[in-house]
């Protein structure tokens, strides 16, 4: 086989014991005086800067990670206004579902005998936009056939629970202000809320 | 016969001892058994196969050759893919349109369907190579690693496809992506509506809502809209490709290390 590599090219290291002649010391030393390594890297030393070493390396890694998975997630966001006022009280009829608004914010108003409530056009199935049939007197899915009457209570098809119904409170200028950034589900009980309804 | 031969030879010489020649083609033409063994192995894309493969590795009935074809068929889309990114630009405003001008305005425009066609090819043949593999108990040790490997390749197949399949903008792609990802809201502590989300809350206030969810952070907002569509288009062409292929890498060199395709240990 022949002599391993290692020995081919590396010069014997010597180390000096305190007080030994330095003549000792051959010229093609790696570590001595006149050389990079002045003295010995102690077992010590050696362990506690690979670990250092290490740790920040890991450190980084992680950091970088951490930001990265931030940067995700959007501080502002380009979306259609949630709070706007949809015109006055006389403007909608009673026992009527209005679609004007459905296209530009996603919301039915609703009048009965009592009060206007808004409806949300996102079926609680999937997520599709039902249609209101008015032949039929009932809002239907074209996604998976979820029903809803008109209260917006689910009667048939997969859908799991009513339509939510978004906060409708009256403007300083005598109009119907939405926001929807606020909803109520009726399966929690929230459409007893007086901000889920406009008593008119 | 020889002297044909020797003058032959005479003609390319000329070419086959020029310094260019040699440069690119090392081993020269190949004549003796170690120089067609060379010529393979140097070469950076014809070493990814075998030199030699036994001869039961090309049963087509027993191997279908399913894992070659979705490779075959990633190409293709990469191809495919790069050239229609020429003429798509994916926002609301253009999206739709620059796929129909693709078709109509663009010379060759079976392009768009040859992408698309190529990518439901590729889910059909990755499913049919997991059946194969798992019919000829290819999974076995030591091959198991191997097949959990395949497993997040089809994992990353399927999402390439629905990443894709929102760029054309229409009625099908909104709703379908809408679905997908009203379904992703309901993770287990990652979505909103998801059990568990409730749990993760300083107080009163939820760590994990309609705004912070992992719906928000694959649609880049509330619902699929401008951001969705550039998400899905950086996911589609760049992010997803990209692990696919070191994945796939991994996937290649397991089976070359572990004998070959349908070797029997």
């Amino acid at each position: 086989m022949g002599k391993k590599p290692d020995q081919k090219n590396h010069p014997k290291v010597v180390y000096p014991s305190p007080g030994e002649d330095k003549k000792n010391i051959p010229e093609n030393a790696s570590i001595g005086p006149g050389t990079l390594l002045e003295t010995p890297i102690k077992r010590r030393k050696f362990f506690a800067l690979v670990i250092v070493g290490w740790s920040v390396f890991f450190g980084a890694i992680a950091g970088f990670l951490t930001l990265m998975a931030r940067f995700m997630f959007p501080n502002v966001l380009f979306e259609p206004e949630m709070t706007f006022k949809v015109g006055y009280p006389d403007d909608y009829k009673i026992r009527q579902v209005d679609t004007r608004w459905k296209a530009k914010y996603g919301i039915w108003i609703v009048r009965n005998e009592e009060y206007i409530y808004a409806l949300s056009t996102v079926c609680t199935h999937l997520g599709c936009t039902p249609n209101w049939l008015e032949n039929e007197h009932k809002f239907k899915c074209p996604c998976h056939g979820s029903g809803y009457k008109i209260s917006g209570i689910n009667f048939e098809g997969p859908a799991p629970r009513p339509l939510e119904r978004f906060r409708i409170v009256l403007a300083e200028d005598g109009q119907i202000r939405i926001d929807k950034t606020k909803k109520f589900q009726q399966e929690k009980g929230q459409w007893t809320d007086p901000e889920s309804y406009l008593a008119v | 016969m020889a002297r044909a031969s020797k003058e032959k030879k005479n003609l390319l010489a000329p070419l086959t001892e020029s310094q260019i020649f040699r440069s690119i083609f090392r081993t020269g033409i190949p004549v003796t058994r170690r120089q067609r063994m060379l010529s393979i192995l140097n070469n950076i894309f014809l070493h990814l196969h075998p030199v030699r493969i036994p001869k039961h590795a090309v049963k087509i009935k027993y191997v279908w050759c399913m894992g070659g074809l979705s490779f075959f068929l990633f190409l293709t889309l990469t191809i495919s893919g790069i050239l229609l990114m020429f003429y798509y630009r994916p926002t609301v405003e253009y999206a739709y349109n620059d796929i129909i001008d693709l078709k109509e305005q663009v010379p060759f425009g079976v392009m768009r369907e040859i992408h698309r066609w190529g990518a439901h090819l590729m889910v059909i043949t990755v499913w049919l190579h997991m059946f194969r593999v798992f019919m000829t108990g290819s999974y076995k040790s030591p091959r198991e690693f191997n097949w959990c490997i395949g497993v997040v390749l089809l994992t990353l197949t399927l999402l390439l496809s629905f990443t894709g399949y929102l760029l054309p903008w229409d009625q099908l792609a909104i709703w379908a992506i809408t679905v997908g990802t009203n379904m992703a809201r309901a993770t287990p502590f990652m979505g909103h509506e998801g059990p568990g989300a409730a749990l993760l809350s300083i107080g009163d206030v939820n760590l994990v809502h309609a705004g912070s969810d992992i719906r928000f952070a694959l649609l880049g907002g509330r619902f699929v809209g401008d951001a969705a569509l550039l998400r899905f288009y950086v996911l589609h062409c760049i992010a997803i490709p990209v692990i696919i292929v070191i994945f796939m890498a991994i996937h290649f060199w397991r089976i070359r290390k572990d004998g070959g395709v349908s070797r029997p240990l």
